[in-house]
């Protein structure tokens, strides 16, 4: 795996607070890296750093293990931090041309990016008359012009109505499967469970979690369940070794936390066996939503 | 640099008030060719500015690259917005993050400080060169290419004038209050220069406008209606508006403190 970035103890402090606090973690090639924690976390303000436009206080960083300047190195990096910067007054068009001639892009192909973002139709129009969903789009086709090493995507739907979200997620989908590594800084977790293969978890600028999406969810997930004869249901469950607790849910379900691998029909099978009949069944996993809460509680 | 120049230009092309203020600029600067060509006239006695001498080569040079520059201001408010366009529209931090380096950015704003006041030292050259032509009672060529270092003077005046207000302009962000600074700046140093004329006369030529205005001083009394007047008088008008070395010198050293000030300032600040 060839490394893009590798980020060792950097910080960044604001006055008192630490707003980014020994940040240590790599980035390697193929992977799409979501980064979570909650609003002023300091995921913006890594970003930043890894961009740079904000001075960090300590640490450093390398993109592609130094093999360049970091200004050097970002123009083979496509960005898009909080809203969607460009020259107003200009169309479409002329502003990609301008990053073009910023990024020194030897052949751009001004129409297969747009037409992905599905804005090539309106090139011409000046950026102040776009809408929020379009100006962000423009800011991915921008991001792509140089077939960037790695995409960096900070809240990309952010602001977006639930039309223009789907439209961002699907392009950024798009592009994930085209092999591109993609690091994205969000707090909607549904967004990252989709997108991503693996996450670093920010609280108050401390990582708290570094590794794969499928690993913080690592648990064998829980069966919910539902009998009229739910004295005896609570019984048998507690005799199971498999099943680690048994708790209700605010629907009046048996809630019961599995700590191995127990399929749902061997579950059936001896409830059956044992006179107990289930109206309900079902088993799920946890959400990355109920593991980042989780983790963000426990520290 | 064309790199760095060709973007710097490719922003300004669509800038409706960079392009306003450049045309409003350059009538301004032919008017006040024109004006001088016009004849007044008061009842029997005719007056032409055309016809008292201020034409004559070699003093055009002075006197046209004086009063011209009184009308930088418009290229200035270009310059300042320019700059502070790049905060308000937040495409500053865009730029970095595409590539642009810090040092890239003022650059490519220098660059285009040293263009503007290029165009306009040759327009200056080209109009006074024209003017003289007509109006001049002297034509030989060697008195024509005399003096020629008030152009210089012009150019260098209006670089280091365009360097302030690009570094007032990263400095404050906000157009309006860059300007503003200007004037509070130009407030202070008279206040200073009145305040200092007995203490400490040598100083002022090193205050950052007063050693631009010191680039090109009044022609005024170099002109032959106020050398005659003030002889008729008995008083003696004469003063020293010579320009010495040393004061092309301390605005260029302005221009670089301005420059590599404004990118100081970019690379300590968050954005």
């Amino acid at each position: 795996m060839e490394k893009i970035l590798s980020v060792r103890q950097l910080s960044k402090k604001f006055g008192q607070l630490n707003a980014v606090n020994q940040l240590s973690f790599e980035i390697e090639t193929g992977h799409v890296y979501g980064l979570l924690g909650p609003n002023g976390s300091g995921k913006s303000t890594t970003l930043g750093m890894l961009l740079n436009v904000v001075n960090p206080s300590s640490g450093s960083f390398e993109w592609f293990n130094n093999r360049s300047s970091t200004t050097q190195a970002l123009k083979q990096i496509g960005a898009i931090i909080e809203s969607p910067n460009f020259y107003p007054a200009m169309t479409a068009l002329d502003n990609l041309k301008l990053v073009a001639k910023i990024k020194e892009i030897a052949e751009p192909n001004y129409e297969e990016k747009l037409k992905l973002v599905e804005l090539w139709d309106r090139k011409d129009e000046p950026f102040k008359n776009f809408s929020l969903g379009m100006k962000q789009r423009l800011a991915i086709a921008s991001a792509l012009l140089n077939n960037p090493k790695i995409l960096i995507l900070d809240e990309p739907t952010n602001g977006l109505d639930p039309k223009g979200i789907r439209q961002i997620r699907d392009i950024i989908l798009k592009i994930a499967q085209l092999g591109t590594t993609i690091l994205l800084a969000s707090h909607l977790l549904d967004e990252v469970e989709k997108i991503c293969t693996h996450v670093i978890v920010l609280q108050n600028g401390k990582m708290i979690y570094n590794g794969k999406v499928d690993e913080m969810k690592a648990s064998f997930g829980f069966i919910e369940l539902a009998s009229n004869q739910e004295e005896e249901l609570i019984q048998l469950l507690k005799e199971i070794p498999q099943v680690k607790e048994v708790s209700k849910t605010e629907h009046r379900y048996l809630k019961a936390i599995l700590n191995a691998n127990f399929p749902p029909e061997e579950m059936n099978k001896i409830c059956f066996e044992k006179g107990i009949v289930l109206t309900h069944l079902m088993w799920k996993k946890e959400t990355l939503e109920d593991n980042f809460l989780a983790l963000t509680k426990s520290n | 640099m064309r790199r760095l120049l060709s973007i710097e230009l490719f922003k300004l092309r669509f800038s409706k008030s960079a392009k306003v203020l450049s045309i409003i600029y350059f009538l301004l600067f032919f008017s006040t060719a024109i004006f001088s060509m016009i004849r007044f006239k008061f009842g029997d006695f005719e007056f032409q500015l055309a016809e008292q001498g201020i034409f004559n080569f070699p003093y055009i040079w002075h006197f046209n690259t004086y009063m011209v520059a009184l009308i930088k201001l418009f290229l200035a408010v270009v310059i300042v917005s320019m700059v502070s366009s790049e905060y308000t529209n937040r495409t500053l931090k865009q730029n970095f993050i595409d590539g642009l380096s810090k040092r890239e950015f003022v650059l490519s704003k220098f660059y285009t400080i040293l263009l503007f006041a290029l165009v306009s030292t040759v327009l200056v050259f080209i109009v006074s060169l024209v003017l003289g032509l007509i109006y001049s009672d002297y034509n030989e060529v060697n008195i024509i290419f005399s003096d020629l270092h008030y152009l210089l003077a012009y150019f260098i005046k209006l670089t280091a004038f365009f360097s302030l207000c690009m570094f007032l302009a990263i400095l404050i962000r906000k157009s309006a209050f860059a300007l503003g600074f200007l004037f509070l700046l130009l407030i202070l140093e008279s206040i200073a220069l009145v305040s200092l004329r007995n203490e400490l006369p040598w100083l002022s030529q090193f205050f950052p406008l007063e050693s631009m205005a010191n680039l090109i001083k009044e022609p005024f009394t170099r002109f032959n209606v106020v050398k005659s007047a003030s002889t008729a008088m008995g008083t003696d008008f004469t003063r020293d508006v010579k320009t010495y070395w040393y004061e092309f010198l301390i605005p260029v050293a302005w221009t670089f403190i301005f420059v590599y000030s404004s990118l100081k300032v970019l690379k300590n600040r968050d954005l």
